[in-house]
């Protein structure tokens, strides 16, 4: 892999891979039961550099700011190329996000470009905010002819003839301003610099060594931290292969395991329970004596692989299950959600290596990484190089708020200086996650202090964000809060929102008011609704700013309200 | 050509044969992330069972922040 300790941006850093391996493969598009699309290396830069010349050619001014809307493809890292090419700032959305809230981002992050996938373009110019954008030029990924692009380029036009000229920056300066969550009213976006990215890589890559023909299968959305790392920066310094696939089907991912031979996935919690799931019924289905063969095999592997991972080893004793895995599947990377240690525990017996770890955007993706050496499921592993990890005020077990710094952790919240000042204390990057250091250096996470939470896909959700979908609803005033907020649990999963409702006098909740609520929790997108609500019948403690004292309110119905008094919605 | 009242039926009945809920307890209307209990993967896979029966291919943007039974199959409907 390159010695990213010689570079000052991702620019540079990406520029010399294309020429230290021009002819190995470095992306494959893939959509279903047949592939697309292969690049080299030279290919790609040879797809990349007309868009950026085209984005000089435009205006584009070094420190301009470009964002991608787009499914997991190849065109997302040509235009983030291009992009840093350029000289630009990269502005990574979540495609998942409705139209409106795509607008709002853009708007927050003040880009002048954005680069979209047609379908997702085609909403956002549905939306009712859509004439108040004020973005200079939108690029629109595979439109179909004759689309009304309203206003848009296709992205296969917007290249121009000259070559373009490579724009260096410096490591202080901002490579991409990423959103951790925050949509509804308080973005929070997360200024990331070149510095971060290149010590995040250097530290996490000697995990996940990439070197010509290992290949990374891409499913989790790029703009998350975690793929942007693992299936761009990673493979592109390392000269591997990032395969794209265009559909999220179970049936789908399952195939290109083998199809490709993949070496490394980074996952989500949701993702590596379906697989689970989906190999439970396939042993459970095995007639009884090949069953009992196969429950034994599993003991002498688990037997044998505490220390370490032996994926030589496993892969002869429990061939059959690894097949199905490609047969050269180095090791599976959850993140972005905590993981259950019985799922975690599952695929360790069989062989499958999981690195479970621990991360957040505000630190640039990985905090710590459990590195398996020995397997300590119930951990989520120790820091990554780097990376010092403290527990602020711990009690009497230990436990406390981690704490951490680095230099992958970012400069600061884009135009949140009071957020910034909460967050990033005298150095310490403060992660609102409660743990505790074991005596063997691993970090055991313990619930958040702060109010939110986290889904099994990797969403974070902030209870006061989903607050604008309830405004207006007929009580004297409500709240929203992640109910282990109130309850403190210890427990980092199932994760709830809940909505207290404080009615006036002697106001029942009634069907109407009910149905009202239901309706609006309907419009949410799944993993945003509330699960139930609560009644209170005190005054919402307010501040002199008339701003809702969470943390009081919180501490006033966990004490007066048990958790089992929640309604379902 | 079926009608959209009869796309909705084919889609409730097949949600519940595959997911093993009785198809009394689906309305057109209901959310089937939460009548269900699935995840967003599980509803993948139950639009994969849907193409098979309708003939249709449907892009998962299509069905993106789509979450009741009546607008998944008007998606269906609109491709057949």
């Amino acid at each position: 892999m390159l010695d990213l300790s010689k570079y000052d941006s991702l620019g540079a850093a990406l520029r010399d891979a294309l020429g230290h391996w021009p002819e190995e493969i470095c992306l494959i598009e893939a959509d279903r039961d047949h592939e697309r699309s292969r690049l080299t290396y030279r290919q790609f830069g040879e797809a990349s550099e007309p868009v950026a010349a085209a984005l000089e050619e435009s205006g584009f001014a070094a420190g301009d700011r470009a964002a991608i809307i787009m499914t997991n493809q190849p065109r997302w890292l040509i235009s983030a190329y291009a992009v840093f090419f350029a000289g630009g700032i990269l502005v990574p959305l979540d495609y998942k996000l409705s139209a409106a809230e795509h607008l709002q981002l853009l708007a927050h992050s003040r880009a002048q470009v954005l680069f979209v996938d047609y379908p997702l373009w085609r909403a956002i110019t549905q939306a009712p905010t859509f004439r108040e954008h004020r973005l200079q030029r939108v690029v629109v990924s595979e439109a179909p002819p004759n689309a009304d692009l309203a206003g848009g380029l296709r992205l296969e036009e917007f290249r121009a003839t000259a070559a373009p000229k490579f724009r260096p920056r410096m490591r202080t300066d901002t490579a991409c301003i990423v959103y951790s969550s925050g949509t509804g009213g308080h973005p929070r976006g997360c200024v990331l610099t070149h510095d971060n990215y290149l010590e995040q890589c250097a530290a996490v890559t000697p995990v996940f060594p990439f070197r010509p023909g290992a290949r990374y299968l891409s499913i989790i959305p790029t703009n998350h931290a975690i793929d942007f790392m693992g299936g761009f920066l990673m493979p592109f310094t390392g000269g591997g292969t990032v395969i794209h696939l265009r559909t999220l089907r179970p049936e789908f991912i399952r195939e290109a395991f083998t199809k490709y031979k993949i070496t490394y996935m980074a996952v989500v919690p949701l993702i590596l329970k379906n697989l689970q799931r989906g190999l439970r019924e396939r042993f459970a289905a095995l007639p009884s004596g090949k069953r009992k063969i196969l429950d034994a095999l599993i003991s002498v592997n688990r037997a044998l692989t505490q220390g370490k991972p032996r994926p030589g080893l496993s892969r002869v004793l429990l061939k059959d299950v690894h097949k199905a895995f490609g047969g050269g599947l180095q090791a599976l990377l959850v993140g972005g959600a905590f993981t259950e240690p019985a799922t975690i525990e599952f695929f360790h017996d069989i062989g499958i290596p999981i690195y479970n770890g621990y991360g957040c955007t505000e630190a640039c993706t990985a905090i710590t990484l459990n590195d398996l050496r020995p397997f300590r499921p119930d951990t989520v592993g120790k820091p990554v190089r780097g990376m010092e990890i403290r527990i602020e005020q711990p009690d009497a077990d230990g436990i406390g708020e981690v704490a951490v710094r680095s230099k992958t952790v970012m400069s600061h919240y884009l135009d949140d200086p009071e957020m910034t000042a909460e967050t990033i204390v005298n150095g310490w990057l403060r992660t609102g996650d409660l743990g505790r250091v074991n005596p063997t250096g691993h970090l055991q996470l313990f619930g958040r202090k702060k109010n939110m939470i986290v889904t099994a896909e990797g969403k974070n959700i902030y209870p006061e964000d989903i607050e604008n979908f309830f405004e207006g609803i007929a009580v004297k005033e409500f709240c929203v809060f992640a109910a282990n907020y109130i309850w403190p649990n210890h427990s980092m999963t199932d994760e709830k929102l809940i909505l207290v409702l404080h009615p006036e006098p002697g106001q029942p909740v009634n069907d109407t008011l009910l149905k009202e609520l239901s309706r609006r929790n309907a419009q949410l997108l799944n993993y945003k609704r509330v699960s139930g609500y609560i009644v209170w019948d005190q005054d919402f403690t307010q501040n002199a700013a008339l701003k809702i004292r969470r943390p009081i309110l919180a501490g006033l119905i966990g004490k007066q309200i048990d958790r089992s008094a929640m309604v379902s919605l | 050509m079926k009608t959209i009242e009869q796309t909705t039926d084919e889609v409730l009945n097949l949600a519940a044969a595959h997911f093993k809920v009785s198809r009394a307890e689906l309305q057109p209307g209901d959310d089937f992330y939460k009548k269900l209990g699935i995840d967003s993967l599980q509803a993948l896979e139950l639009l994969t069972r849907l193409e098979n029966h309708f003939h249709v291919e449907l892009p998962d943007y299509e069905v993106q922040g789509v979450s009741d039974f009546h607008t998944l199959a008007a998606r269906i409907q609109a491709r057949l």
